[in-house]
């Protein structure tokens, strides 16, 4: 239990766990740890055989993701364009998670505090919207979108992650509202303190940490997002998963390295993220449903 | 139901105080009013974002209608739904999607637990070996469809590299239906295991330490103690662990899409990828809602389970 700051365990084990973890680790940590390194190989280090461990390492291929003039362009273009797209995916990332946050903040606090007659049922509906395939719920938004002209458009997809983020922003905040100790709040209300003051001097800074969490673990979502992207964005507001998938269909063989690079490029954070989160994180993939 | 019990004294001392603005504003904000105030917007943005496409292809589900085509829509009652659950092919994508999902589930579950087991004791760098674990996690579906394409390429992949050396024959995972499906389950199940791992983790550490002491001195036998006192605290994430990760797989379509693209044939079509290609090649438009409805029933079902399970969790000492 300690600090609560780290995982728990139940024991302790010598340097010879560490050699069996560190092999299992390694075996799980090779496919990344080659994206990793591929993104720093010239084209024949990437694909000589067997896999060079040694080489130069080069930052041609990012060097490529932003300023290159050349391979890619399976439709004529002379730029890889992926400068537009990563700014598509910052900013329609950014926007829908901040929207989806605040409301959700909104809701989550509402919902642990102020109960409704169906809350459970609200709750259980909201969750449902996110565990539904997303297939089925592109088909009608796909064909409403098409008819309001919002498909290609930052407002659309911005709109559609939105909501996508808002179950999770729910559930993850009222985790964190539903944790906190109540005497504190209750004893502002009885000194006569406003309901907004309540939130904003008491509930909202002993939950920071954990809207830096939420906010977090919505961004990583809603950046690997696919098939919404795939059939929603346009040639201007299209994301770099999308580019991604594009790029392997060109005619001209796949670079690989350029496509490490844009992988690491995001993979990088993500760990360190993750590592500041470890105590966050069982949350956050389970969508605030299971804490401890 | 313990919230409501708290919430209620300060809704009531609140209800005491005089009113003094009168009109609309002075209803909407009164304290009864001040949850459904801040539930609305995130119910009104998910009404509208969500639910009402939902109910608009619910009821095109019961209509011809092709997204291509300007005709308007016909009313054909259940017709949709009876091609769909008559059609043969649909039933071998649901085939394909039981065998992925049962695949890569039990995968993941029995390689989860491992690892589990494996980190559950303190030992040195043990935070950082487990980052490297959860590194394939941080990825996304797309990505890891895109790369393992490249590790199964028969020339450049290292993955089939290396069954190559056993096997003294290139390995081609498209060459037939088995392989293409292992591939796909193989990713999968890296992809997840770990977040099977981190909830049994947290269910080995919930186990009373004083359980095993008392065991400890009645020197139980490691298996017995593994049974009796372990796995009763475990039982019930890895029933989370369960539900969540069926619910997940059956979703899936970026890997499968990405990597098999269905194929070869059809065999590693999924129930997903055979509604996106109704959808949006063939234009069947009101017969994959009919299909996405059916696999909806399915998601609702499975995630009441789920909340129930985390209920029964809960109400657990």
């Amino acid at each position: 239990m300690a600090n609560g700051r780290e995982l728990r365990v139940i024991g302790r084990a010598g340097w010879g766990r560490t050699l069996g973890a560190a092999i299992v680790s390694l075996l799980y940590f090779f496919p990344v740890l080659y994206i990793i390194l591929t993104a720093f190989k010239t084209r024949q280090d990437a694909l000589a055989m067997p896999i060079k461990f040694i080489f130069e390492p080069t930052l041609h291929n990012f060097y490529s993701v932003f300023v290159r003039a050349a391979i890619v362009a399976a439709d004529g273009a002379n730029s890889t364009g992926f400068g537009l797209y990563f700014f598509n995916s910052l900013f329609i990332g950014g926007t829908s998670v901040l929207l989806a946050l605040v409301i959700g903040t909104s809701a989550a606090y509402g919902f642990s505090r102020f109960p409704l007659r169906g809350t459970d049922t609200y709750l259980f509906i909201i969750l449902t919207t996110r565990m539904l395939p997303p297939i089925i719920a592109i088909i009608p938004i796909f064909v409403l979108f098409r008819v309001f002209g919002l498909s290609g458009t930052y407002t659309g997809i911005i709109a559609l992650y939105t909501a996508f983020n808002l179950p999770f922003s729910v559930w993850m905040v009222k985790s964190f509202v539903d944790d906190l100790d109540r005497d504190i709040e209750d004893a502002a209300r009885m000194d006569g303190s406003s309901e907004w003051r309540v939130f904003r001097k008491i509930i909202l800074p002993q939950i920071r940490a954990g809207l830096a969490a939420t906010f977090v673990f919505a961004i990583i979502l809603t950046w690997n997002e696919f098939l919404f992207a795939l059939l929603l964005t346009g040639t201007e507001t299209r994301t770099v998963p999308v580019q991604i998938a594009r790029t392997l269909g060109g005619q001209v063989g796949v670079d690989w390295g350029l496509l490490s690079a844009i992988e690491t490029l995001f993979i990088i954070p993500v760990v360190l993220v993750t590592f500041m989160l470890q105590n966050q994180l069982l949350r956050g993939v389970t969508f605030g449903t299971i804490r401890k | 139901m313990t919230s409501a019990g708290t919430a209620e004294p300060t809704m009531k001392s609140h209800t005491a105080e005089p009113r003094r603005a009168v009109g609309f504003l002075a209803w909407l904000m009164s304290p009864e009013r001040r949850g459904p105030l801040l539930v609305t917007p995130a119910i009104l943005t998910l009404v509208l974002v969500n639910i009402f496409p939902l109910m608009w292809s619910f009821g095109l589900s019961f209509f011809q209608y092709k997204a291509n085509r300007a005709a308007a829509p016909v009313f054909r009652g259940l017709y949709n739904y009876v091609s769909v659950l008559t059609d043969p092919e649909i039933w071998a994508r649901f085939q394909n999607t039981a065998v992925i999902v049962i695949g890569s589930v039990t995968l993941q579950l029995v390689v989860g637990f491992l690892l589990a087991l494996l980190f559950a004791q303190e030992f040195p760098l043990r935070r950082y070996l487990l980052m490297l674990v959860l590194s394939p996690m941080m990825l996304s579906l797309s990505a890891v469809g895109v790369f393992f394409k490249l590790f199964y390429d028969p020339t450049l992949g290292f993955i089939s590299r290396f069954i190559s050396m056993f096997t003294q024959d290139t390995f081609v995972i498209l060459s037939t239906p088995v392989k293409a499906t292992i591939a796909v389950v193989v990713a999968d199940a890296w992809m997840w295991s770990p977040f099977v791992m981190l909830l049994v983790l947290a269910g080995l550490v919930s186990v009373p330490k004083y359980l095993y002491e008392a065991a400890e001195i009645d020197r139980v036998s490691r298996w017995r103690r593994f049974t009796t006192i372990t796995f009763p605290y475990i039982k019930s994430l890895l029933m989370l662990a369960l539900l969540f990760r069926t619910i997940e797989t059956f979703k899936l379509f970026d890997i499968i899409y990405l990597l098999t693209e269905g194929g070869p044939g059809s065999s590693t079509e999924t129930v997903s990828v055979y509604v996106f290609r109704l959808a949006f090649q063939f234009f069947q438009t009101s017969q994959a809602a009919a299909l996405g409805y059916i696999m909806l029933f399915a998601v609702i079902v499975l995630t009441s389970l789920y909340l129930r399970a985390i209920q029964t969790r809960k109400a657990e000492p």
